[in-house]
């Protein structure tokens, strides 16, 4: 059943009388009063999640130079870009890594810099070193260049990651290899003895709207302390998965591409990060508001952790090899709690994804909510949701 | 009652013969073994935490001494800088003592120096480089 429009939530955080509230609050404000009441009450929930997100990077416009150059290649702070495309527009991806990065000949390497960390340098005001080359053209002659570039230098420097916020992820454990193996998923331990998960789980955007009700094309976001879009749905996007009776994915399921202005974003929520043995990438803050558009819509925020299931996925042989196999299945109340059971065995866990950090984006957002700093925008187009 | 925490550094002659064993049985020392790593045709080398009196620890050291092993203060030191720390916890399940922890209430991590034993698993296991060995 409808209660509210986006027209109305909106007045009343302009008049700043919007009742806003966690993903983690909405869950007591239902058990209380029930899902008719909570829905009449409650305008907005608010959603977080800080994860290493590889699918990210930046699209940099620097001033040119005097006389003007094509670039053809440009590094930052050593770190190779991609400058295919106008003379002086760049894409910065943050899994690259400087050339002359031992990678993984020292096994297993420790990824100190890479493109994650250009852009943290570069939300944080420092210098960054660019370095271009070209062939020389009659418009654009010069063919090298050498400076300095900041982020108030440079004309526009843009957020705009094709892959973010995993609906879900698997739980990563080694089952089959001797010794530890270094993954996305962190170091993992030989007989199964450690699993890793990243999810903000109950705190977790597309996990408070499972079938992408309200967050679609267009969706204002918090994107790294500052402002963004949800500007389509995100690669591998997949919401065919199996689904639990309360419609949440049991499995990596939505994703969303999302962008924002670089400009207006904080080293806080941008971090370089290194994980041993297989890059770099970048971890970031994002953070979702959910109207609270009908009842359907309240009682899907008001999921808990121990409501959401995902797999236990082997790194070791299976993921490698592209095998789809499962060890079982297990929620996220299991992993905050710290132990999972794998084969009669308690098994210890860790994150990726940082709880405490999820739940400090989806306070933060709330906050701007109530002082009508941010308001909500309606979709104009929706994900799709293979409903 | 004084407590040491020492690295020993065994020449490979000594690798085999029993000396926690005559330090605890001969000079009433308490030993808890830190860290090990003895590998035969190689030295050995073991952090270890010793405990007792004062007299007893000094002739405990001196035989220590005497057998032509090299004692040096645990001068390695963990450090955890709460600024570049975001709580993810990807550390936890490496920390075998506890020493960095997690309240699962906040879900907040801290460390607690005490408790380390600068076995340094920690340390590629965060991805933020907000653990490092100072020498
Ligand atoms: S060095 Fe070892 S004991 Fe100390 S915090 Fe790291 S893992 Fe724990
Ligand atoms: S892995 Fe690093 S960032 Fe994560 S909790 Fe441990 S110390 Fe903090």
């Amino acid at each position: 059943m409808k209660v509210k429009t986006y027209e109305e939530i909106n007045e009343r955080i302009r008049k700043g009388e919007a009742v806003v509230v966690t993903a983690e609050e909405i869950i007591d404000i239902v058990e209380e009063k029930g899902i008719k009441k909570a829905a009449k009450e409650v305008d907005v929930v608010t959603t977080g999640t800080f994860a290493p997100m590889c699918s990210s990077g930046a699209f940099i416009n620097f001033k040119n130079s005097k006389p003007k150059i094509k670039a053809q290649k440009v590094w930052l702070n050593g770190i190779n870009t991609y400058a295919g495309l106008a003379a002086a527009d760049i894409y910065l991806g943050v899994t690259e890594l400087p050339d002359e990065d031992l990678l993984n000949k020292v096994f297993p390497g420790n990824f100190k810099y890479g493109g994650g960390h250009v852009i943290e340098d570069l939300v944080a005001g420092k210098h960054i070193k660019l370095k271009a080359i070209s062939y020389g053209t009659d418009c654009y002659p010069k063919k090298e260049i050498e400076t300095v570039i900041d982020i108030k230098s440079v004309n526009q420097a843009i957020l705009t990651n094709p892959r973010n916020a995993y609906q879900n992820y698997n739980v990563a454990i080694n089952k089959y290899s001797d010794r530890n193996i270094y993954t996305y998923m962190g170091i993992l331990k030989p007989n199964i003895g450690n699993a890793n998960y990243c999810s903000a789980g109950q705190l977790s955007p597309l996990l408070n709207d499972p079938f992408y009700k309200t967050i679609g094309i267009g969706t204002r976001i918090f994107l790294g302390g500052g402002e963004g879009y949800v500007y389509w749905e995100g690669t591998q996007h997949n919401p065919y998965v199996k689904r639990g009776p309360n419609g949440v994915v049991r499995a990596p399921a939505g994703t969303i591409a999302v962008v924002g202005d670089l400009k207006g974003m904080s080293p806080e929520w941008l971090k370089g990060t290194s994980i041993t043995g297989y890059g770099v990438t970048l971890t970031i803050g994002i953070g979702i508001p959910i109207p609270i558009l009908s009842e359907d819509i309240v009682k899907y925020t008001a999921v808990k952790d121990e409501d959401i299931y995902t797999q236990i996925v082997d790194y070791s042989k299976d993921y490698p090899n592209g095998v789809n196999k499962s060890y079982g299945e297990v929620n996220y109340k299991q992993l905050r709690d710290g132990y999972i059971e794998i084969e009669g065995k308690q098994v210890p866990t860790g994150a990726l994804s940082s709880y405490k950090k999820a739940r400090e984006i989806a306070e933060i957002l709330k906050r701007r909510i109530k002082k009508g700093r941010f308001e909500l925008t309606k979709p104009v187009k929706s994900l799709s949701s293979g409903e | 009652m004084i407590k040491k925490r020492v690295v020993l550094t065994f020449p490979h002659e000594i690798v085999s013969q029993p000396v926690v064993y005559h330090l605890v049985k001969d000079y009433n020392l308490m030993i808890n073994i830190l860290r090990a790593r003895v590998t035969p045709q190689e030295q050995g080398r073991l952090v270890v935490e010793i405990s007792g009196r004062k007299k007893e620890l000094e002739t405990g050291m001196n035989y220590l001494a005497e057998l032509n092993i090299d004692i040096q203060p645990l001068a390695q030191d963990i450090k955890w800088h709460e600024s570049k720390c975001v709580h993810c916890t990807a550390c936890i399940p490496h920390c075998p003592t506890n020493a960095i922890f997690l309240n699962r209430d906040t879900m907040k991590v801290s460390f607690d120096k005490q408790k380390c034993i600068a076995c340094e698993l920690c340390i590629p296991a965060c991805p933020y480089q907000a653990i490092e060995i100072v020498i």
